[in-house]
């Protein structure tokens, strides 16, 4: 595949390896927080720690977004199932369409999945265009899209909201989630647990907002950023540049994936998001309230948001909102691993997740679980 | 956090258009890009284009990958 | 380690770790006998001097119609390829049918003018079958059971315990077709033109094989579940592991196309018309050269190899050159945007 396997090339990779190796040899351990789960996943998928020296230590970082999605957002979803319910949940009106990387998530008493299961209208789909051809099909039905991801996703929410307005679609709703990524590094940056040398920052969240937003990183707390691609080359080369940067003591944000992302991002996609949603106080599983961290629907909009469809919040069922034992926020700060969690793998695994790193496919819990850790 | 991937556009219908890859084919959304052209390479992420992507820099990029032989022969 | 689960959920019949766990703790302890405890994809019995193969499977595919295929093409070669992987020549298959009540009579005749197709090309019959009406809404249109029975002429019996390290792992074809055509056509993920099912009875490419006298030590088809079960279920427990050569697991660019862009692991999706054979490294090309020259078997590839270490579990090569660790299938996949 074009533009996609010269970036796989095993040659190159081992090439780049023994580079990677000499640099970083005799120094102390250093330690490289990868922000994004598509490149834990990436590490993981194409087994690159084999590539690495063991003074390199690459730690998951919170960029997964069904992993810092409260579970009461999944609660939601299932309540305004519940409500519209007659007779059995056949019966309903309510359409869910959602990214397959919600459906196993648990709530605190239930799961998409479980719901569909048990007769709900929930579907799978690709992409938002998929949600608004469901909704022009279905007049009759409420279909409510489970609006969920960072800023690579939220662009295209934004399109599906301006194309339902021109259609005239009175029936196509979100239930919205949105996180940005700069204000939980600068977060973690302020927490002081994190010791990390450098960032490998999101490819695809660059791709739309570019390398500014992370000036400040280098700026104000002297650590480096490399944007890099996915691909195992792009990640191994990207490491190889925090490498020099780091040793040579310049933190700076350089960018790796220089194929795809520009410096001022993608000013289209940035306009839409500016005109349809506005920043507000994120709640992020495991890690508290994050000031102006989520993206929610502008006033203007908000006939689209689901919640509309509720009448008050007392008639949102949530049990609570951690399961005791559960590591998922020390493990999205990079505090701990897996390992240290008592409920890995005993009590918590794909087929039973308790929390969202294990039940997320990009999740760090699923990663190490996955491919043997 | 994001899979998106590297697609030929071979229709333009102005606000959608059809991308290929691997013969695959399938209709995305083209709002979030200017000056989008058939033959172009972009970047599909849940079935939007959300950059174009440039070609030179990928050359450039393939290029200094083809270049690495051993420790210290890594051109900038 | 292992989760009490009060209810059966959907996983316990993905094929993956789940299901095996069903097998090992309600229907092992109860149903106990040498013969099942062997878990071939067919039970091997010995009468009056004979040895058969005796096999049973449910189709419970949904949608019913796919490209490459339908529920009935998909029984047919289902229970074939589950005779032929152990071994056997298929005599006949018995087909039970429960069809859901208000089910149309022309769908139901075009599923089975498919079986009949399907049988003619596998050269065998349906002898005998079921039927069965349920109240709607509680089949999903039609499920089809079935049974099948064949006689084993090959004098060494296949089995895992002939495996050891240095036997090479060969794949008649490519990867991951039958469960992408599936997923595609139900979700309506519109990606065109649409993936075929792999769908079909591998029996006389096998009996090709076995009458060579190639050294072949075990076969299984790799259905649910994926090759990486498959493999999963050769080395559980063993004294040895395999190492898989990611470079040459056959796939095709469509298949790895939408693989790529929904997040799937090729590894993992179901394959119908495919069959993992284990085999003694000395007839590897002749078993190559027999498979390549049959229709079933033109992408045929050598993907790994039984090695000593490590033991009991499956590596990964990958195609930059790192490795992993490939466990079972756990739970579903499902196409995702992270």
């Amino acid at each position: 595949m074009k533009y996609i396997d010269e970036f796989r090339n095993e040659n190159t990779a081992i090439s780049l390896s023994k580079n990677i190796a000499s640099l970083a040899k005799g120094h102390d351990t250093i330690t490289i927080m990868e922000v994004c789960g598509s490149h834990t996943m990436s590490v993981y998928k194409y087994g690159l720690k084999k590539l690495l020296p063991q003074n390199i230590r690459l730690l998951s970082g919170p960029g997964c977004p069904v992993c810092v999605t409260p579970v009461s957002y999944i609660d939601t979803a299932i309540s305004i199932l519940h409500k519209y319910t007659n007779n059995g949940a056949n019966n309903n009106n309510i359409t869910i369409a959602t990214f397959g990387d919600l459906m196993k998530v648990p709530g605190s008493y239930s799961s998409l999945e479980n719901e569909k299961s048990k007769g709900a209208h929930v579907a799978v789909v690709y992409s938002t265009l998929d949600a608004l051809r469901l909704a022009k099909r279905h007049p009759e039905r409420c279909v409510i899209f489970m609006a969920i991801g960072f800023e690579t996703t939220a662009p295209t929410v934004a399109a599906s909201v301006i194309e339902a307005e021109k259609r005239g679609l009175k029936n196509y709703f979100l239930l919205t989630s949105h996180k940005i990524m700069p204000p939980v590094m600068k977060s973690l940056l302020n927490s002081r647990e994190l010791n990390i040398n450098g960032f490998l920052c999101p490819a695809h969240v660059s791709t739309i907002i570019g390398s500014k937003p992370y000036e400040f990183i280098a700026r104000d707390y002297n650590i480096t950023c490399v944007i890099a691609g996915f691909e195992p080359l792009d990640i191994l080369y990207g490491i190889y540049m925090l490498l020099e940067q780091i040793i040579k003591k310049e933190p700076c944000v350089n960018i790796q994936y220089s194929r795809v992302v520009k410096p001022e991002g993608n000013p289209t996609a940035l306009a839409l998001l500016d005109k349809i949603f506005e920043p507000y106080d994120a709640e992020w599983r495991g890690m508290g309230v994050i000031p102006e961290s989520g993206l929610k629907l502008k006033s203007r909009y908000e006939r689209f948001d689901a919640l509309t469809l509720m009448q008050n919040k007392s008639e949102i069922r949530n049990l609570k909102s951690e399961i005791k034992g559960c590591m998922c926020g020390d493990i999205l700060r990079g505090v701990k691993t897996p390992n240290e969690c008592k409920l890995f793998r005993k009590v918590c695994n794909p087929e039973h997740p308790v929390g969202a790193c294990m039940v997320s496919s990009e999740g760090t819990c699923a990663a190490y679980y996955k491919y043997g850790e | 956090m994001c899979l998106a991937l590297p697609m030929k556009l071979i229709k333009n219908n102005g606000i959608t258009g059809i991308a290929e890859l691997g013969g695959l084919q399938r209709e995305i959304g083209l709002q979030l890009l200017e000056n989008v052209n058939v033959g172009d390479y972009i970047i599909v992420h849940a079935g939007y284009a959300i950059q174009k992507l440039d070609l030179i820099e990928a050359s450039k990029t393939i290029a200094l990958f083809e270049s690495m032989g051993y420790p210290h022969e890594i051109h900038r | 380690m292992v989760n009490k689960y009060s209810k059966i959920t959907l996983a316990h019949g993905s094929g993956g770790k789940l299901t095996h766990e069903l097998i090992n703790q309600i229907f092992l302890p109860h149903f106990k006998n040498d013969v099942l405890s062997q878990l071939h994809d067919s039970a091997i019995l010995q009468l009056n001097g004979e040895t058969l193969a005796f096999t049973t499977d449910s189709y419970v595919v949904k949608p019913l119609f796919f490209p490459g295929g339908d529920i009935g093409k998909l029984a047919i070669s289902g229970t074939v390829n589950d005779l032929s992987v152990v071994g056997a020549k298929p005599l006949c298959l018995s087909v039970g049918f429960i069809i859901e009540e208000g089910f149309d009579i022309s769908m139901l005749e075009r599923i089975v003018t498919s079986m009949k197709d399907t049988a003619s090309i596998a050269g065998i019959n349906i002898v005998t079958g079921d039927t069965k009406v349920v109240d709607s809404g509680s089949a999903d249109g039609l499920f089809i059971n079935t049974c099948g029975i064949g006689t084993i002429a090959y004098k060494t019996s296949l089995s895992i315990s002939n495996i050891e390290p240095g036997d090479k792992i060969i794949i008649n074809g490519t990867i991951g077709d039958h469960g992408l055509a599936v997923i595609s056509e139900r979700e309506s993920l519109d990606f065109n033109p649409p993936i075929e099912s792999d769908c079909a009875p591998l029996n006389e490419m096998i009996q090709k094989l076995i009458n060579s006298g190639a050294n072949i030590k075990f076969m299984r088809d790799p259905t649910r579940g994926g090759l990486a079960t498959t493999l999963n279920e050769i080395v559980n427990m063993e004294k040895y592991g395999i190492l898989v050569d990611e470079k040459n697991i056959p796939i095709k660019d469509d298949v790895r196309a939408l693989c790529e862009i929904l997040g799937y692991d090729p590894l993992y999706i179901a394959n119908e018309g495919k069959v993992v054979i284990v085999a003694s490294s000395s007839d590897t090309y002749k078993i190559l050269d027999i498979l390549r020259k049959d229709s079933f078997g033109k992408d045929a590839e050598i993907i790994g190899a039984i090695v000593n270490e490590p033991k009991g579990k499956v590596y990964l090569k990958t195609v930059i050159g790192g490795t992993r660790v490939l466990d079972m299938l756990v739970g579903d996949q499902l196409p995702r945007i992270c």
